[in-house]
């Protein structure tokens, strides 16, 4: 008798999100407004000597940071969304849905708006106006995260939740129209830039900041696999394994927090990839198991905003897309998808 | 003999909730009783007797408000989370999320406790999931998804589950509520197996008294306002002391059969008289629900009543003061005896 007879199953999984990760981080260095051929990027990343001096710095300093971003971003989404699915017992669960990056939203936007444009995400950008704007992310996300908790513990019917879930995000959004109105027109040009979401905003300054905090982010989640697994059982059932319920909760919606915070703040709100994938990431791999499902949902999450990357920046000369006009064209139908089917879906019932 | 096999014991317990700043919902207090190795026992009692808040506080979900509860000689208050999750393990009624996950997957979930920091399985675990496993019947569906089974099967899934936890005391439920009548009957039979083979005590919570009365080694009735009686089934039975369960007038306990029955107040009467016990005993009862206080004969012979002669199920016939009539089967005699109204 073996734990799961399909072990094949999750190595080919793995072995084809890996491949399709090389593939897709490399079109991302490929194509843009600007056609530099594969050899010259090659040789660019290598650290040799190119052709262009141009080509080198698109290379490094624009198209490399935002492959980076949309990579992490799309890791650190996707992961947040599996941890909140799992804390709130609900599959319909994610940072958009529950007002998260609303919350995230509204940190930035009292920073950039109340002190001024000068905050703004620009290449000018100072460290302090950075860690100002990441801190205001985390605690309006972890604010929003903390009122749909106490929620949880009145409504225990889980649509209800979600629907208390909207209608907090629906608030946060509507302190944010208001100060956007007696904001500065300055800080609301740069606020409403960045609401767009793109994953092309962050520079390579910026970078390791936004690496190390969802790496550490994604670090804490590992750990805390075990008593994900025992959450499945319920909140009762996990307190009799031995598992620290408040713990575990505060921690893994800190981690929840520190993730869709660090995103928001350095990409914008991304809606979708965070309760999208960990579907595909299940549906795919055919367990609810966090063993193999959150690094599956982590590559899963990353492969779909490299693609979703990709497809921003396909149209070339003419500009980029904003991120946020894709995700849930790829998202929504995964939602519909599995909303139909869910009787035919084993980790629903 | 008894005291050797004692798991857990409780002397003068107060339950109940704490609520507000001083607030105290005390639900029961002067609580005695214990729990041994190799028993299963019932804890039977009318819905909102206490009987969830006495299973939360003895798995240590909840503190008692006075009192201490022993397990294996130690203050459960004061044992740490790691140590009661290798001693109590606990079947509830609560809605899980492990659809997605195989029975096998679900049952290793039972290891936690005794596995490290990421829960990796070792030769040992995995050969305690696969026991357990095997011990509920469930070996052939070992890589079913949890979402594949039928209530019966996933009741005896979260059997195995608590079995991997390896805890010598087992609380479970209300784990037969929501089974149809063979799944009731196969999970009960496999407590009571349990019970005895792996020398564990098992403690659930049923509505099923049936069952509890043929299956539990002891049993222990809630009433609201009474407190607790443990006892043997049988001795509590004679004592009367399950007629008194429910504190309803309009519900009698039936010694004989071991259950239970609404009385009422006939408007007929008639005598009975059956060839044998089970005839009689369905005679009666097709009576009564037709609204006919028996006799059985020779009791009330003299009286000049209806009286009803059972030979066997085909042949019944009913002598009335203008004479006898025969019939074939209980749908016959009911349909007459209804149009006599």
């Amino acid at each position: 008798m073996n734990a799961r007879p399909d072990k094949l199953r999750e190595k080919v999984l793995i072995a084809i999100l890996l491949l399709l990760l090389i593939t897709l981080c490399a079109a991302n260095l490929w194509f843009g407004s600007v056609q530099i051929p594969a050899s010259a990027v090659w040789d660019i990343l290598c650290g040799r000597e190119s052709e262009k001096e141009v080509w080198r710095f698109i290379v490094l300093e624009s198209r490399l940071p935002q492959m980076a971003a949309a990579l992490l971003s799309g890791a650190a989404l996707a992961v947040a969304g599996l941890l909140l699915q799992t804390v709130f017992n609900n599959p319909l669960a994610g940072p958009s849905i529950l007002g998260i990056d609303t919350g995230a939203s509204l940190g930035v936007a009292l920073v950039m708006l109340f002190c001024g444009g000068s905050l703004g995400l620009t290449e000018s950008t100072t460290l302090t106006g950075f860690t100002a704007i990441i801190a205001g992310a985390f605690a309006g996300s972890v604010v929003v995260l903390g009122t749909i908790l106490f929620f949880s513990t009145l409504v225990k019917n889980n649509i209800m939740l979600l629907i208390v879930g909207i209608m907090v995000g629906y608030i946060t959004s509507s302190i944010i129209s208001l100060l956007n109105y007696f904001a500065t027109a300055e800080g609301v040009h740069s606020y409403t830039i960045w609401g767009m979401g793109n994953f092309s905003g962050v520079t390579g300054e910026q970078l390791p900041y936004f690496a190390l905090s969802v790496v550490v982010g994604l670090g804490i989640a590992i750990l805390l696999i075990k008593p994900l697994n025992a959450l499945l059982l319920g909140d009762r059932y996990a307190a009799n394994l031995g598992v620290n319920i408040k713990l575990t909760r505060n921690l893994l919606l800190i981690v929840t927090g520190l993730l869709t915070a660090s995103t928001t703040a350095f990409c914008g709100p991304v809606s979708f990839i965070g309760l999208a994938v960990p579907h595909i990431a299940r549906l795919l791999l055919g367990t609810s198991n966090h063993n193999t499902l959150l690094p599956v949902t982590l590559l899963c999450g990353a492969v779909t905003t490299l693609l979703c990357n990709l497809i921003c920046i396909l149209p070339g000369e003419s500009g980029i897309l904003p991120i946020n006009a894709i995700t849930p064209v790829l998202g929504a139908p995964v939602i519909i998808y599995v909303i139909i089917n869910q009787r035919k879906i084993q980790y629903f019932n | 003999m008894k005291s050797a096999t004692t798991i857990l014991s409780a002397q003068q317990l107060s339950i109940g909730y704490k609520s507000g700043h001083n607030g105290v919902k005390q639900i029961h207090e002067n609580l005695a009783f214990s729990l041994h190795r190799g028993e299963l026992t019932c804890l039977l009692g009318a819905n909102g007797s206490g009987k969830s808040t006495l299973l939360r506080t003895l798995s240590a979900s909840q503190p008692p408000l006075a009192g201490e509860i022993w397990l294996e000689g130690r203050n459960l208050s004061e044992l740490s989370e790691r140590e009661l999750s290798r001693l109590i393990g606990v079947v509830l009624t609560d809605k899980t999320q492990t659809g997605g996950l195989t029975v096998y997957e679900m049952v290793a979930l039972g290891r936690q406790p005794h596995t490290g920091f990421f829960g990796r399985l070792d030769h040992h675990d995995r050969q305690v999931v696969e026991e357990a496993i095997e011990s509920v019947g469930m070996t052939h569906k070992a890589h079913s998804y949890m979402a594949q089974l039928s209530d019966g099967e996933k009741q005896k899934a979260m059997i195995a589950k608590v079995l991997a936890q390896e805890c010598p005391l087992v609380i479970l439920d209300e784990p037969t509520a929501f089974l149809d009548a063979v799944s009731r009957i196969e999970t009960m039979t496999l407590l009571h197996r349990i019970a005895a083979t792996q020398n564990k005590a098992i403690l659930l919570s049923t509505h099923d008294i049936e069952q509890a009365l043929v299956l539990a080694d002891r049993l222990w009735l809630l009433r609201k306002g009474h407190g607790l009686y443990c006892g043997e089934t049988e001795d509590l039975i004679l004592n009367g002391d399950l007629d008194t369960l429910f504190d309803r007038r309009d519900i009698c306990f039936d010694r004989a059969h071991g259950s239970y029955y609404p009385s009422v107040q006939w408007g007929k009467e008639i005598v009975v008289e059956a060839g044998d016990e089970t005839l009689l005993h369905w005679t009666v009862n097709a009576l009564n629900r037709n609204n006919y206080g028996c006799r059985i004969a020779p009791d009330g012979s003299s009286l000049a009543l209806p009286r009803l002669t059972v030979k066997d199920a085909h042949t019944l016939t009913l002598h009335t003061a203008t004479g006898a009539q025969g019939f074939d089967s209980f749908a016959n005699l009911i349909g007459f005896l209804k149009k006599q109204d």
